[in-house]
């Protein structure tokens, strides 16, 4: 059927002609004032106009779809049939019109996902076993090649470092702009950009496995995924359009007013309506996929905008999830020299809290690897021992300082309480006998958090809410210093879960925010799981919402942006049904006939999705979260 | 249903090309669930290799009108 293609690729010219030869007929009335240069020109327009209608019209039929512009189709040959020539020719170029111009505009709706997909690049250098390179196909790409890249270019594979260094940005995976430095080892996304410098590359994951495809597909599905009030209004629709070819058999039976009823006909297209509810989630999601917010489809947007309660997993989304130091007291002599002889003895343990101090030591540049030190012990659940210049050392709890005979002072002893409060573990550090330090050990709050969770409670979020697994004492000092609403500790998995069905038994509707690792269970049972800051499969699976970055910006405009969304879909369908009443109205009162009502409807169209246009740069046109 | 295809199609524009697209690609024999994503302008579908080729199914969309940029295959 090479015809229809014809006409689908000539769509612009076609219009374009009949727009020609409407002029020309008017011209002919007005300036000639000819009845025949009126009509023919008009005659001739509505069938060049007509027959692509017609055709998608007779297409839909074959396939047991009673279509838009099979109503439109009736129409023109009804008012071809009475002699309103004018009327069939505006109504068939409004219609083609309207279509090209809604094309226009839902291309950029969908602009962000295109530019997301174009990302990906087609073919790949691959390194061959005699050192010469091959380009081929990225999906001919097999797992374990060496793939070569250089500056400029997009990678074709996730995989590990093998050779090389440079600058990768990640935009495309994380949502953020910005150079990460890729060394051997490590690893690397497909999609993302390479700055600067030359890698090569060994593919783990290739083709649609990658994070990058599985994050496209995602995001594809997700925008024809339905809302309740889509999938509503698409059932609606579909039963709408035959009702109205039926009402305007009923009109015509019983005026025996054809204008009438192909009007009625004209009138009933419900352009609009079908149209108005997707176009908002399409550039709702495209505006959170564009900062690394994946929202699943017009379901969870709406759920999302629903949600009053947040609950928060603790460790790895509250905090940082890495272990700090956080507070040093010292009782004579300085933070830098106690570090140093606390770092010494730790690194010999592998106690995670060592490894802060080993890390706080490192970033202060401390040289602790130098340090002579003999008579090393490590003591289960207690700490490290050893002497250093000839005087015995100790780092640890309580316990050991009371296997040592060493006491705390009165000070020290409310030191100690004081830095517990917070919810750190101690190291304490005696020398000969007498404590010289207090190092105090924490998860680290996110420095963001608390400004976000107050921007959350400005957007609408009613109840926050903390579950965690560790220790009460920890809970209650950072619940207190985010100012959540109620916090509860030492839970298993299972229990978060019974909490999360406790509020929605409560008639709450409950987000739950994970690091989507270990809180699967609480993720799915939640009205909305949102996974922060990994795109592993997991987390894609299980949640509705994916932060892709680990960062509570990110979550405030998602949410933000799912209220956005969900009342821009409300303000479309009220200007469908208005626009509807209004047609309804002006055909009662007699001021709409065929030509102004397909004016109108196509009007409509273009406003619903202009409006839905003002979500693609909510937040601001690129990503500014930083 | 041994294979999966999907057909990266020019921007679809109408809903009721879906339908059309969808029904016309389910009626083929040897196909099974088919998905067009509007917004995507992608047609997703399940087939059996031994009753339908690849091949068939872009003429099935190409006879409609729609004009297929790139077709991938992949086993189930």
């Amino acid at each position: 059927m090479t015809v229809q293609k014809w006409l689908q690729t000539h769509n612009g010219q076609i219009t374009a002609a009949a727009a020609g030869l409407i002029v020309v007929g008017f011209a002919g009335r007005y300036f000639a004032h000819s009845a025949l240069g009126y009509a023919v020109p008009m005659a001739l327009a509505s069938v060049i106009a007509g027959v692509p209608i017609a055709l998608h019209a007779y297409q839909a039929l074959r396939v047991k779809v009673v279509s838009i512009e099979l109503l439109v189709t009736i129409a023109v040959i009804g008012a071809l049939a009475i002699g309103e020539y004018n009327e069939s020719a505006i109504v068939t170029f409004l219609f083609l019109f309207g279509n090209v111009l809604e094309a226009k505009t839902l291309a950029k709706t969908r602009a962000s996902i295109r530019s997301l997909t174009e990302m990906a690049p087609t073919t790949a250098v691959v390194l061959q076993a005699d050192g010469t390179t091959e380009t081929v196909a990225v999906d001919d790409v097999e797992e374990d090649d060496i793939v070569v890249v250089k500056t400029g270019a997009a990678l074709p594979v996730d995989g590990v470092v093998v050779q090389g260094d440079g600058y990768a940005d990640e935009a495309a995976v994380t949502g953020e702009s910005r150079a990460v430095h890729k060394r051997v080892g490590d690893p690397v996304f497909s999609g993302t950009m390479l700055a600067d410098g030359a890698l090569q590359v060994q593919a783990t994951k290739v083709g649609d496995d990658t994070t990058f495809a599985k994050i496209v597909e995602l995001v594809e599905d997700a925008q024809d995924t339905k809302s309740h009030a889509e999938k509503f209004i698409d059932r609606f629709a579909q039963s709408y359009t035959p009702a109205v070819l039926l009402i305007a058999l009923v009109v015509f039976a019983f005026s025996r007013d054809l204008r009438l009823a192909i009007t009625v006909l004209v009138l009933g297209c419900p352009g609009a309506l079908v149209i108005g509810a997707p176009v908002s989630n399409v550039a709702g999601i495209g505006n959170g996929a564009k900062r690394g917010i994946l929202v699943k489809g017009g379901t969870a947007m709406e759920a999302f905008a629903k949600v009053d309660t947040f609950v928060f997993d603790k460790t790895g989304t509250l905090t940082k999830g890495e272990t700090a130091v956080t507070a040093i007291k010292t009782y004579g002599g300085t933070a830098d020299e106690w570090l140093t002889q606390a770092a010494a003895l730790e690194a010999l343990s592998d106690h995670p809290l060592g490894r802060a101090v080993l890390a706080a030591a490192a970033t202060r540049g401390l040289d602790y690897r130098h340090v002579a030190l003999v008579d090393h012990q490590t003591l289960r659940g207690q700490g490290v021992t050893a002497t250093i210049a000839g005087q015995p050392v100790c780092a640890g709890n309580e316990k050991l300082l009371a296997a040592h005979q060493v006491a705390l002072s009165a000070t020290q002893q409310a030191d100690l309480r004081a830095l517990q409060q917070t919810g750190s573990s101690i190291i304490i550090l005696a020398v000969a006998g007498t404590v010289r330090a207090l190092i105090g050990v924490a998860d680290v709050i996110r420095p963001e958090a608390k400004a976000a969770l107050a921007a959350l409670r400005q957007a609408g979020a009613k109840h926050l809410v903390m579950l965690t697994g560790d220790n009460p004492l920890t809970a209650e000092y950072v619940a207190k210093h985010l100012g959540l609403d109620e916090v509860h500790a030492g839970l298993m998995p299972d229990e978060k879960v019974e909490y999360v069905r406790q509020f929605q038994a409560a008639g709450r509707h409950v987000a739950f925010v994970g690091d989507g690792i270990n809180d699967s269970p609480s993720l799915a049972t939640a009205d909305i799981g949102i996974a922060m800051g990994s795109g592993t499969d997991v987390a894609i699976e299980t949640s509705d919402v994916v932060l892709m970055q680990s960062r509570f910006d990110a979550l405030v405009h998602a949410y933000r942006l799912a209220k956005k969304t969900v009342w821009n879909t409300r303000e479309n369908v009220i200007i469908a049904i208005a626009v509807v009443a209004f047609l309804l109205l002006g055909l009662i009162a007699g001021f709409i006939y065929m030509a102004s009502g397909m004016f109108v409807h196509e009007a409509s169209i273009l406003v619903v999705i202009l409006n839905a246009m003002r979500l693609i740069d909510y937040g601001g046109r690129r990503s500014n979260l930083a | 249903m041994n294979q999966k295809i999907i057909m990266q199609l020019d921007e679809l524009t109408c809903p009721s090309c879906l339908t059309k697209i969808e029904g016309a690609v389910k009626n083929t024999p040897g196909v099974g669930t088919v998905k067009v994503l509007f917004n995507a302008g992608k047609v997703k579908a399940e087939f059996d290799d031994r009753q339908v080729s690849a091949d068939t199914l872009s003429e099935v969309v190409t006879q409609l009108g729609y004009a297929v940029q790139s077709i991938k295959v992949k086993p189930l």
